[in-house]
């Protein structure tokens, strides 16, 4: 397989909260058309990976290429400018509330384009069937389930047809069901619609069945990153253990154990 | 003693760090209220509006209710002093001009404070906890434009308003009192009042006002997007919001009193 264009490219991303080092050094790429996931545990990093690459923060060192321009530099102004050509479905999926569902979805299309608002409440329409919420329009998200909240927000991310598609722990808190429902979802739209889609999460039955491309993350580090295939070959102990949900050797340190506790 | 210096230290280190964020914050609101009639959204008129009717309509009982009684009560305590030197009649020079110089203005802006800055430093809170203000910035959407600039124009509109209710009904509280239980004439009052009120009482009163307006709003929204960790952060920031408008406002009052004494 020859390896397409890469999308994004980032390079040796350092970052810190206060004086605490949260990544350091970070090094990945994500291929154009494929999906990417960001394997990692609780705090490997990979969620603040996730909040750089879409803008949210900026880093204290370091490169991230958005289709070659370094966004962790660039002026606000021109930040919204590639932000319209992404789309993000936050963990619970960041619905506005005092909204409904249809006016969540016609937001970004209300903003950034001059489309009549019958053009824009039938794109609506479809953005919605897509997800497989059609009929939804008038719901508060307050009356949908934690399910149909992620589905209406990534109606919502998609609803500018963007290039790159990011996903912050699509299945976290979901049912095993609705989860695969969802990995469905991203398939679909990968293969529909030629997204590049970078999917973070945990979730190793999500990765199996929907990477192409993994990086797996931790203590702020890039661990390993490759084909899915590079993944499960890894003879690496510390992707291993991850891969077979083994939990760290714990330290059998009886000395330093004693003396944390009593603080000498 | 060295524990007491370092604590102080450390907490002037931290209220630079706030007053620098809402400086940033103010210089934000600032250009965008500049730059707000050259755009094709202007001031976002539907979402003003929809704000003017949460902060000003909804609170029209509230001020009458506490304006009324407040006048009541500085005619009761002005006329058990003015009656010992046979000069009851003042009560209505009194009642008037403390009113729409100094209470009216003041007693609204706490009202609001407590009542409507909160909300707002509850509203952007919940927001910012949820991933919402994230999804906006993600979405190309500036959270200044979009949520902090509705609510400080809607605030700005309606203070003054109320302020101008606070006052009337204030007048009319002084009425009831010098009727029923001084035995003025109504007329005799108001011809009275409007004797003893000159039109640069109600301005100066108005021009307090519209600060007060600032500070309510401006303090709700800069604490709303501060807030960090969950529903206890919310809390927090709250509660903060009150506290530091109410401040705020009886710092500023004191400023403008000096000032217009000076002037005369």
């Amino acid at each position: 397989m020859t390896t397409p264009n890469a999308i994004i490219e980032v390079r040796d991303l350092v970052t810190h909260y206060g004086t605490r080092r949260i990544l350091d050094g970070v090094n990945l790429r994500v291929p154009e058309g494929q999906i990417t996931v960001i394997l990692g545990g609780s705090g490997s990093g990979k969620s603040t990976t996730l909040r750089h690459l879409i803008g949210l923060q900026r880093p204290t060192a370091g490169q991230i290429l958005v289709k070659g321009r370094d966004i962790a530099r660039l002026p606000d102004q021109e930040l919204v400018e590639i932000r319209k050509r992404m789309g993000v479905l936050f963990q619970s999926g960041a619905l506005f509330n005092s909204m409904t569902v249809g006016a969540n979805v016609a937001l970004p299309l209300q903003e950034h384009t001059r489309l009549e608002p019958s053009t824009i409440q039938i794109m609506t329409r479809i953005k919605l069937q897509l997800v497989g919420l059609a009929g939804f329009e008038d719901f508060m998200p307050a009356q949908l389930s934690g399910g149909m909240k992620k589905r209406a927000g990534l109606a919502r991310a998609i609803a500018m047809d963007p290039e790159i598609l990011f996903f912050d722990e699509p299945s976290a808190g979901l049912d095993p069901v609705t989860a695969a429902g969802l990995d469905e979802l991203i398939l679909k739209l990968k293969h529909t619609f030629r997204m590049t889609i970078l999917v973070v999460t945990h979730e190793l039955a999500s990765l199996f069945l929907i990477a192409d491309h993994v990086v797996m993350m931790m203590g702020g580090k890039v661990l390993m990153e490759g084909a899915l295939a590079d993944l499960k070959a890894s003879t690496d102990p510390q992707v291993q253990d991850f891969l077979a949900r083994r939990p760290a050797p714990e330290h059998e340190d009886a000395e330093g154990y004693l003396q944390s506790l009593v603080g000498a | 003693m060295a524990n007491l210096l370092a604590g102080m230290g450390r907490r002037a280190i931290q209220a630079r760090g706030e007053l620098a964020a809402a400086g940033r914050l103010l210089i934000q609101v600032a250009a965008r209220l500049a730059s707000a009639p050259f755009t094709a959204k202007g001031f976002r008129r539907s979402v003003t509006c929809r704000q003017m009717v949460r902060i000003g309509v909804e609170s029209i009982p509230i001020v009458f209710l506490i304006a009324f009684s407040v006048g009541m009560i500085v005619a009761l305590q002005a006329a058990t002093q003015l009656r010992r030197v046979g000069a009851v009649i003042y009560v209505a020079d009194l009642v008037g001009v403390s009113l729409t110089r100094e209470l009216g203005p003041l007693m609204t802006a706490i009202i609001l404070a407590g009542r409507s800055g909160s909300a707002i430093a509850a509203e952007l809170g919940t927001m910012k906890v949820s991933e919402e203000v994230d999804a906006l910035v993600a979405m190309g959407l500036d959270p200044v434009e979009f949520l902090a600039l509705p609510r400080i124009m809607a605030m700005a509109i309606m203070l003054p308003c109320l302020t101008t209710l606070a006052d009337v009904v204030g007048i009319l509280g002084g009425v009831i009192v010098a009727w029923a239980s001084l035995g003025i004439p109504v007329a005799n009052y108001l011809e009275q009042t409007l004797n003893a009120l000159q039109l640069k009482d109600l301005f100066s009163g108005l021009l307090k006002s519209w600060v007060f307006a600032g500070i309510i709003a401006g303090v709700g929204c800069y604490q709303g997007f501060k807030v960090e960790g969950g529903a206890e952060g919310v809390g927090r920031r709250t509660t903060a919001s009150v506290v530091t408008s109410i401040f705020l406002i009886i710092a500023a009052d004191l400023v403008f009193t000096l000032i217009f004494y000076v002037l005369g």
